[in-house]
Protein backbone atom coordinates (compact mmCIF):
# COMPACT_ATOMS: atom_id res chain seq x y z
CA UNK A 1 0.00 0.00 0.00
CA UNK A 2 1.38 3.42 -0.90
CA UNK A 3 1.02 6.74 0.92
CA UNK A 4 -1.83 8.30 -1.15
CA UNK A 5 -3.97 5.16 -0.88
CA UNK A 6 -3.35 4.90 2.86
CA UNK A 7 -4.35 8.51 3.50
CA UNK A 8 -7.23 8.15 1.04
CA UNK A 9 -8.61 5.35 3.20
CA UNK A 10 -7.94 7.44 6.32
CA UNK A 11 -10.00 10.25 4.71
CA UNK A 12 -12.83 7.83 3.99
CA UNK A 13 -12.85 6.68 7.62
CA UNK A 14 -12.94 10.32 8.77
CA UNK A 15 -16.03 10.92 6.64
CA UNK A 16 -17.67 7.90 8.28
CA UNK A 17 -16.74 8.98 11.82
CA UNK A 18 -17.95 12.53 11.15
CA UNK A 19 -21.22 11.34 9.63
CA UNK A 20 -21.92 9.18 12.69
CA UNK A 21 -21.20 12.10 15.03
CA UNK A 22 -23.37 14.44 12.97
CA UNK A 23 -26.39 12.15 13.35
CA UNK A 24 -25.90 10.92 16.91
CA UNK A 25 -24.82 14.00 18.86
CA UNK A 26 -27.79 16.25 19.69
CA UNK A 27 -25.82 19.43 20.48
CA UNK A 28 -25.62 21.89 17.56
CA UNK A 29 -22.03 22.80 18.37
CA UNK A 30 -21.02 19.13 18.25
CA UNK A 31 -22.85 18.76 14.94
CA UNK A 32 -20.81 21.68 13.56
CA UNK A 33 -17.67 19.93 14.83
CA UNK A 34 -18.71 16.62 13.24
CA UNK A 35 -19.46 18.43 9.99
CA UNK A 36 -15.93 19.84 10.07
CA UNK A 37 -14.62 16.28 10.46
CA UNK A 38 -16.55 15.22 7.34
CA UNK A 39 -15.17 18.28 5.56
CA UNK A 40 -11.60 17.50 6.52
CA UNK A 41 -12.13 13.93 5.31
CA UNK A 42 -13.32 15.20 1.93
CA UNK A 43 -10.34 17.58 1.76
CA UNK A 44 -7.94 14.77 2.64
CA UNK A 45 -9.41 12.50 -0.05
CA UNK A 46 -8.96 15.30 -2.58
CA UNK A 47 -5.40 15.80 -1.32
CA UNK A 48 -4.60 12.10 -1.70
CA UNK A 49 -5.82 12.29 -5.30
CA UNK A 50 -3.68 15.41 -5.81
CA UNK A 51 -0.65 13.47 -4.53
CA UNK A 52 -1.31 10.74 -7.08
CA UNK A 53 -1.08 13.43 -9.76
CA UNK A 54 2.58 14.12 -8.96
CA UNK A 55 4.48 14.83 -12.16
CA UNK A 56 7.26 16.91 -13.71
CA UNK A 57 9.10 17.30 -10.43
CA UNK A 58 6.05 18.55 -8.49
CA UNK A 59 5.09 16.58 -5.37
CA UNK A 60 1.42 16.77 -6.30
CA UNK A 61 -1.00 18.34 -8.74
CA UNK A 62 -0.96 22.06 -7.78
CA UNK A 63 -4.50 22.73 -9.02
CA UNK A 64 -6.32 20.58 -6.40
CA UNK A 65 -3.86 21.85 -3.77
CA UNK A 66 -4.86 25.45 -4.53
CA UNK A 67 -8.54 24.50 -4.47
CA UNK A 68 -7.95 22.86 -1.07
CA UNK A 69 -6.59 26.10 0.37
CA UNK A 70 -9.69 27.88 -0.94
CA UNK A 71 -11.86 25.11 0.51
CA UNK A 72 -10.32 25.27 3.99
CA UNK A 73 -10.83 29.04 4.16
CA UNK A 74 -14.44 28.77 2.98
CA UNK A 75 -15.10 25.95 5.49
CA UNK A 76 -13.82 28.21 8.26
CA UNK A 77 -16.13 31.04 7.12
CA UNK A 78 -19.12 28.71 7.06
CA UNK A 79 -18.22 27.39 10.52
CA UNK A 80 -18.00 30.95 11.87
CA UNK A 81 -21.46 31.73 10.46
CA UNK A 82 -22.92 28.51 11.91
CA UNK A 83 -21.41 29.21 15.34
CA UNK A 84 -22.79 32.77 15.25
CA UNK A 85 -26.25 31.35 14.48
CA UNK A 86 -26.04 28.94 17.43
CA UNK A 87 -24.89 31.70 19.78
CA UNK A 88 -27.75 33.96 18.64
CA UNK A 89 -30.20 31.10 19.22
CA UNK A 90 -28.76 30.74 22.72
CA UNK A 91 -29.14 34.48 23.39
CA UNK A 92 -32.74 34.46 22.17
CA UNK A 93 -34.02 31.19 23.61
CA UNK A 94 -31.66 30.49 26.52
CA UNK A 95 -31.05 26.99 25.22
CA UNK A 96 -29.68 25.50 22.02
CA UNK A 97 -31.76 22.37 21.66
CA UNK A 98 -32.80 21.18 18.22
CA UNK A 99 -35.52 18.91 19.62
CA UNK A 100 -38.82 19.74 17.87
CA UNK A 101 -41.07 19.53 20.95
CA UNK A 102 -38.79 21.35 23.39
CA UNK A 103 -40.53 24.24 25.17
CA UNK A 104 -38.93 27.55 24.20
CA UNK A 105 -38.15 29.11 27.54
CA UNK A 106 -37.13 32.74 27.49
CA UNK A 107 -33.93 33.49 29.44
CA UNK A 108 -34.37 34.95 32.90
CA UNK A 109 -34.04 38.65 32.35
CA UNK B 1 7.86 -2.23 5.46
CA UNK B 2 9.82 0.96 5.09
CA UNK B 3 10.21 3.52 7.86
CA UNK B 4 8.21 6.10 5.88
CA UNK B 5 5.25 3.76 5.58
CA UNK B 6 5.45 3.00 9.31
CA UNK B 7 5.28 6.73 10.03
CA UNK B 8 2.29 7.09 7.69
CA UNK B 9 0.43 4.20 9.31
CA UNK B 10 1.04 5.52 12.83
CA UNK B 11 -0.07 9.00 11.72
CA UNK B 12 -3.25 7.54 10.20
CA UNK B 13 -4.05 5.62 13.38
CA UNK B 14 -3.39 8.69 15.50
CA UNK B 15 -5.63 10.91 13.34
CA UNK B 16 -8.43 8.34 13.43
CA UNK B 17 -8.08 7.86 17.19
CA UNK B 18 -8.31 11.63 17.83
CA UNK B 19 -11.27 11.92 15.42
CA UNK B 20 -13.10 9.09 17.20
CA UNK B 21 -12.35 10.66 20.57
CA UNK B 22 -13.66 14.07 19.39
CA UNK B 23 -16.97 12.43 18.51
CA UNK B 24 -17.20 10.14 21.54
CA UNK B 25 -16.06 12.38 24.41
CA UNK B 26 -18.85 13.68 26.64
CA UNK B 27 -17.43 17.10 27.43
CA UNK B 28 -17.85 19.50 24.49
CA UNK B 29 -15.04 21.73 25.69
CA UNK B 30 -12.66 18.74 25.65
CA UNK B 31 -13.84 17.85 22.13
CA UNK B 32 -12.94 21.36 20.93
CA UNK B 33 -9.45 21.08 22.42
CA UNK B 34 -9.17 17.73 20.66
CA UNK B 35 -10.11 19.41 17.38
CA UNK B 36 -7.07 21.73 17.62
CA UNK B 37 -4.79 18.71 18.12
CA UNK B 38 -6.57 17.03 15.21
CA UNK B 39 -5.87 20.06 12.97
CA UNK B 40 -2.17 19.93 13.80
CA UNK B 41 -2.03 16.16 13.11
CA UNK B 42 -3.77 16.75 9.77
CA UNK B 43 -1.12 19.37 8.96
CA UNK B 44 1.48 16.59 9.36
CA UNK B 45 -0.56 14.42 6.99
CA UNK B 46 -0.52 17.24 4.44
CA UNK B 47 3.28 17.40 4.71
CA UNK B 48 3.41 13.66 4.04
CA UNK B 49 1.18 14.26 0.99
CA UNK B 50 3.76 16.76 -0.34
CA UNK B 51 1.35 19.69 0.08
CA UNK B 52 3.18 22.14 2.39
CA UNK B 53 0.94 25.05 1.34
CA UNK B 54 -2.13 23.13 2.44
CA UNK B 55 -0.34 22.03 5.63
CA UNK B 56 0.25 25.67 6.60
CA UNK B 57 -3.38 26.54 5.87
CA UNK B 58 -4.68 23.55 7.83
CA UNK B 59 -2.52 24.30 10.88
CA UNK B 60 -3.35 28.03 10.83
CA UNK B 61 -7.04 28.04 9.84
CA UNK B 62 -8.30 24.46 10.19
CA UNK B 63 -6.75 23.91 13.61
CA UNK B 64 -5.96 27.36 14.94
CA UNK B 65 -8.72 29.80 14.00
CA UNK B 66 -11.53 27.22 13.82
CA UNK B 67 -10.35 25.81 17.14
CA UNK B 68 -10.33 29.24 18.79
CA UNK B 69 -13.81 29.92 17.43
CA UNK B 70 -15.22 26.60 18.66
CA UNK B 71 -13.52 26.77 22.07
CA UNK B 72 -14.98 30.24 22.60
CA UNK B 73 -18.47 29.04 21.65
CA UNK B 74 -18.17 25.91 23.83
CA UNK B 75 -17.21 28.04 26.81
CA UNK B 76 -20.30 30.22 26.33
CA UNK B 77 -22.63 27.25 25.88
CA UNK B 78 -21.26 25.24 28.80
CA UNK B 79 -24.47 25.65 30.77
CA UNK B 80 -26.53 23.90 28.08
CA UNK B 81 -24.47 20.74 28.25
CA UNK B 82 -26.42 18.97 31.00
CA UNK B 83 -29.78 19.46 29.25
CA UNK B 84 -28.40 17.99 26.02
CA UNK B 85 -27.44 14.74 27.75
CA UNK B 86 -31.12 13.80 27.91
CA UNK B 87 -31.48 14.21 24.14
CA UNK B 88 -29.00 11.51 23.14
CA UNK B 89 -30.74 9.14 20.72
CA UNK B 90 -31.52 5.56 21.63
CA UNK B 91 -29.65 2.40 20.68
CA UNK B 92 -31.68 1.91 17.47
CA UNK B 93 -30.85 5.35 16.05
CA UNK B 94 -27.21 4.90 17.02
CA UNK B 95 -27.03 1.52 15.30
CA UNK B 96 -28.70 2.85 12.14
CA UNK B 97 -26.34 5.84 12.14
CA UNK B 98 -23.36 3.50 12.49
CA UNK B 99 -24.63 1.31 9.64
CA UNK B 100 -25.12 4.38 7.43
CA UNK B 101 -21.67 5.76 8.30
CA UNK B 102 -19.97 2.42 7.57
CA UNK B 103 -21.89 2.06 4.28
CA UNK B 104 -20.91 5.54 3.09
CA UNK B 105 -17.28 4.98 4.14
CA UNK B 106 -17.18 1.58 2.44
CA UNK B 107 -18.60 2.99 -0.80
CA UNK B 108 -15.99 5.77 -0.75
CA UNK B 109 -13.24 3.25 0.07
CA UNK B 110 -14.15 1.23 -3.03
CA UNK B 111 -13.79 4.47 -4.98
CA UNK B 112 -10.36 5.14 -3.46
CA UNK B 113 -9.13 1.65 -4.32
CA UNK B 114 -10.50 1.91 -7.87
CA UNK B 115 -8.89 5.25 -8.74
CA UNK B 116 -7.52 5.28 -12.32
CA UNK B 117 -3.81 4.75 -12.87
CA UNK B 118 -2.11 6.91 -14.03
CA UNK B 119 -4.13 9.70 -12.46
CA UNK B 120 -5.10 12.59 -14.73
CA UNK B 121 -3.01 15.56 -13.64
CA UNK B 122 -2.67 19.23 -14.50
CA UNK B 123 0.86 19.44 -13.06
CA UNK B 124 2.58 19.42 -16.50
CA UNK B 125 0.24 22.18 -17.75
CA UNK B 126 0.92 24.23 -14.62
CA UNK B 127 4.67 23.71 -14.98
CA UNK B 128 4.61 24.69 -18.66
CA UNK B 129 2.86 28.00 -17.96
CA UNK B 130 4.51 28.84 -14.64
CA UNK B 131 7.10 31.09 -16.31
CA UNK B 132 4.41 33.39 -17.78
CA UNK B 133 3.16 34.29 -14.27
CA UNK B 134 6.56 35.23 -12.87
CA UNK B 135 5.90 33.45 -9.55
CA UNK B 136 7.85 30.38 -8.51
CA UNK B 137 5.27 28.61 -6.33
CA UNK B 138 2.87 26.67 -8.61
CA UNK B 139 0.11 26.75 -5.97
CA UNK B 140 0.26 30.56 -5.83
CA UNK B 141 0.24 30.62 -9.64
CA UNK B 142 -2.94 28.53 -9.64
CA UNK B 143 -4.54 30.68 -6.93
CA UNK B 144 -3.85 34.05 -8.54
CA UNK B 145 -3.42 33.36 -12.25
CA UNK B 146 -4.74 30.05 -13.63
CA UNK B 147 -7.74 29.86 -11.29
CA UNK B 148 -7.92 33.48 -10.11
CA UNK B 149 -11.72 33.36 -10.38
CA UNK B 150 -11.87 30.89 -7.46
CA UNK B 151 -9.76 33.12 -5.28
CA UNK B 152 -11.80 36.21 -6.14
CA UNK B 153 -15.05 34.45 -5.30
CA UNK B 154 -13.48 33.07 -2.12
CA UNK B 155 -12.50 36.56 -0.96
CA UNK B 156 -16.11 37.62 -1.53
CA UNK B 157 -17.53 34.53 0.21
CA UNK B 158 -15.42 35.25 3.30
CA UNK B 159 -16.74 38.82 3.30
CA UNK B 160 -20.33 37.60 2.89
CA UNK B 161 -19.86 35.24 5.85
CA UNK B 162 -18.74 38.22 7.93
CA UNK B 163 -21.82 40.17 6.85
CA UNK B 164 -23.91 37.16 7.83
CA UNK B 165 -22.31 37.02 11.27
CA UNK B 166 -22.77 40.76 11.77
CA UNK B 167 -26.40 40.61 10.72
CA UNK B 168 -27.02 38.29 13.69
CA UNK B 169 -26.41 41.18 16.07
CA UNK B 170 -29.35 42.31 18.22
CA UNK B 171 -30.80 45.55 16.83
CA UNK B 172 -29.52 47.72 19.66
CA UNK B 173 -25.95 46.44 19.19
CA UNK B 174 -25.80 47.14 15.45
CA UNK B 175 -22.72 49.20 14.75
CA UNK B 176 -21.20 48.26 18.09
CA UNK B 177 -18.15 46.24 19.11
CA UNK B 178 -18.06 42.48 18.47
CA UNK B 179 -17.62 40.16 21.42
CA UNK B 180 -17.73 40.83 25.15
CA UNK B 181 -15.47 43.37 26.82
CA UNK B 182 -12.36 41.52 27.97
CA UNK B 183 -11.30 42.14 31.53
CA UNK B 184 -8.02 40.38 32.09
CA UNK B 185 -5.36 40.79 34.75
CA UNK B 186 -2.95 43.32 33.16
CA UNK B 187 -0.01 41.59 34.85
CA UNK B 188 -1.18 38.06 34.03
CA UNK B 189 0.38 35.50 31.71
CA UNK B 190 -2.08 36.25 28.88
CA UNK B 191 -1.29 39.97 28.89
CA UNK B 192 2.41 39.15 29.08
CA UNK B 193 2.18 36.83 26.06
CA UNK B 194 0.08 39.41 24.21
CA UNK B 195 2.96 41.85 24.59
CA UNK B 196 5.71 39.35 23.83
CA UNK B 197 4.33 37.38 20.86
CA UNK B 198 2.87 39.96 18.42
CA UNK B 199 6.24 41.45 17.30
CA UNK B 200 7.46 37.95 16.47
CA UNK B 201 4.12 36.90 14.99
CA UNK B 202 3.88 39.96 12.77
CA UNK B 203 7.34 39.30 11.31
CA UNK B 204 6.53 35.60 10.77
CA UNK B 205 3.14 36.42 9.23
CA UNK B 206 4.56 38.99 6.82
CA UNK B 207 7.41 36.63 5.91
CA UNK B 208 5.02 33.78 5.12
CA UNK B 209 2.90 36.20 3.09
CA UNK B 210 5.90 37.49 1.09
CA UNK B 211 7.62 34.13 0.55
CA UNK B 212 4.38 32.67 -0.82
CA UNK B 213 5.25 33.86 -4.33
CA UNK B 214 8.11 31.39 -4.61
CA UNK B 215 7.95 28.94 -1.70
CA UNK B 216 5.16 27.40 0.41
CA UNK B 217 3.20 30.16 2.11
CA UNK B 218 0.91 32.91 0.94
CA UNK B 219 -1.63 35.50 1.90
CA UNK B 220 -4.16 33.21 3.62
CA UNK B 221 -1.56 31.62 5.89
CA UNK B 222 0.15 34.94 6.60
CA UNK B 223 -3.14 36.74 7.17
CA UNK B 224 -4.21 34.05 9.64
CA UNK B 225 -1.07 34.52 11.73
CA UNK B 226 -1.57 38.30 11.77
CA UNK B 227 -5.25 37.85 12.67
CA UNK B 228 -4.24 35.51 15.51
CA UNK B 229 -1.84 38.14 16.86
CA UNK B 230 -4.59 40.77 16.79
CA UNK B 231 -7.03 38.40 18.53
CA UNK B 232 -4.41 37.67 21.20
CA UNK B 233 -4.07 41.38 21.95
CA UNK B 234 -7.87 41.72 22.04
CA UNK B 235 -8.37 38.71 24.32
CA UNK B 236 -5.68 39.95 26.68
CA UNK B 237 -7.68 43.16 27.07
CA UNK B 238 -4.87 45.33 25.68
CA UNK B 239 -7.04 46.51 22.76
CA UNK B 240 -10.72 46.30 21.89
CA UNK B 241 -12.49 45.16 18.76
CA UNK B 242 -13.42 48.15 16.59
CA UNK B 243 -17.10 49.12 16.36
CA UNK B 244 -18.33 47.73 13.04
CA UNK B 245 -19.70 51.14 12.01
CA UNK B 246 -16.17 52.57 11.62
CA UNK B 247 -15.56 53.90 8.11
CA UNK B 248 -11.89 52.83 7.98
CA UNK B 249 -12.91 49.28 8.84
CA UNK B 250 -15.53 49.09 6.12
CA UNK B 251 -13.20 50.63 3.53
CA UNK B 252 -10.46 48.11 4.32
CA UNK B 253 -12.95 45.23 4.24
CA UNK B 254 -14.02 45.95 0.66
CA UNK B 255 -10.66 47.30 -0.59
CA UNK B 256 -9.12 43.87 -1.23
CA UNK B 257 -11.88 42.32 -3.34
CA UNK B 258 -12.41 45.70 -5.09
CA UNK B 259 -8.77 45.92 -6.21
CA UNK B 260 -8.99 42.28 -7.34
CA UNK B 261 -12.14 43.03 -9.37
CA UNK B 262 -10.69 46.21 -10.91
CA UNK B 263 -7.45 44.48 -11.96
CA UNK B 264 -9.49 41.49 -13.15
CA UNK B 265 -11.76 43.55 -15.40
CA UNK B 266 -8.85 45.69 -16.58
CA UNK B 267 -7.51 42.41 -17.94
CA UNK B 268 -10.40 42.24 -20.40
CA UNK B 269 -9.04 45.43 -22.01
CA UNK B 270 -5.29 44.95 -21.66
CA UNK B 271 -5.01 41.18 -22.03
CA UNK B 272 -8.17 40.14 -23.82
CA UNK B 273 -9.87 38.24 -21.00
CA UNK B 274 -11.31 38.91 -17.55
CA UNK B 275 -8.73 38.05 -14.83
CA UNK B 276 -5.97 37.71 -17.44
CA UNK B 277 -2.76 39.65 -16.98
CA UNK B 278 -0.95 41.51 -19.80
CA UNK B 279 2.24 39.84 -21.00
CA UNK B 280 5.21 40.61 -18.74
CA UNK B 281 3.17 42.36 -16.05
CA UNK B 282 1.71 39.31 -14.29
CA UNK B 283 4.05 39.30 -11.28
CA UNK B 284 3.55 42.99 -10.25
CA UNK B 285 -0.22 42.68 -10.68
CA UNK B 286 -0.33 39.46 -8.64
CA UNK B 287 1.71 41.10 -5.89
CA UNK B 288 -0.59 44.16 -6.00
CA UNK B 289 -3.67 41.95 -5.55
CA UNK B 290 -2.04 40.04 -2.70
CA UNK B 291 -1.02 43.24 -0.89
CA UNK B 292 -4.55 44.66 -1.29
CA UNK B 293 -6.17 41.43 -0.08
CA UNK B 294 -3.91 41.11 2.95
CA UNK B 295 -5.52 43.74 5.29
CA UNK B 296 -8.98 42.62 4.18
CA UNK B 297 -8.22 39.01 5.05
CA UNK B 298 -6.60 39.84 8.40
CA UNK B 299 -9.63 41.90 9.46
CA UNK B 300 -12.21 39.46 8.09
CA UNK B 301 -10.67 36.34 9.62
CA UNK B 302 -10.20 37.96 13.03
CA UNK B 303 -13.68 39.48 13.08
CA UNK B 304 -15.24 36.16 12.04
CA UNK B 305 -13.76 34.67 15.21
CA UNK B 306 -14.79 37.72 17.28
CA UNK B 307 -18.43 37.13 16.28
CA UNK B 308 -21.50 39.31 16.10
CA UNK B 309 -21.57 42.80 17.63
CA UNK B 310 -22.81 42.58 21.21
CA UNK B 311 -22.23 45.97 22.75
CA UNK B 312 -24.08 49.20 22.13
CA UNK B 313 -22.08 51.45 19.79
CA UNK B 314 -20.23 54.39 21.33
CA UNK B 315 -21.86 57.73 20.69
Amino acid sequence: MNTPTLFGLCAVALVGVGLYGLIVNPQPLRKILAFNLIGSGVFLLFGAIARRGAAVGMGGDPVPQALLITGIVVAFSATALAVALVLRLFDEAGSVTLAPDAPAEPPDA
Amino acid sequence: MTLALAVDISLTLLVLAVAGWIIAVRDTFAAMIGFVAYGLLLALVWVRLAAPDVALTEAAIGGGLTGALLIGAAARLRGTEAAARAEYPGALTRTLAAVLAVTVAAALAIGVLALPDPTPTLAPAAAANLATTGVGNPVTAVLLAFRAMDTLLEAIVVLLALLGVWSLAPDRAWGGCPGPRRLVDPDGVLAWLARLLPPIGIVVGLYIFWIGADLPGGKFQGATILAAMWLLVIWAGLADTPPISRTWLRVLLVAGPLVFIVIGFAGSITAGAVLAYPEGHAKPLIVAIEIALMPTLVLTLALLVAGAPQRIPPQ
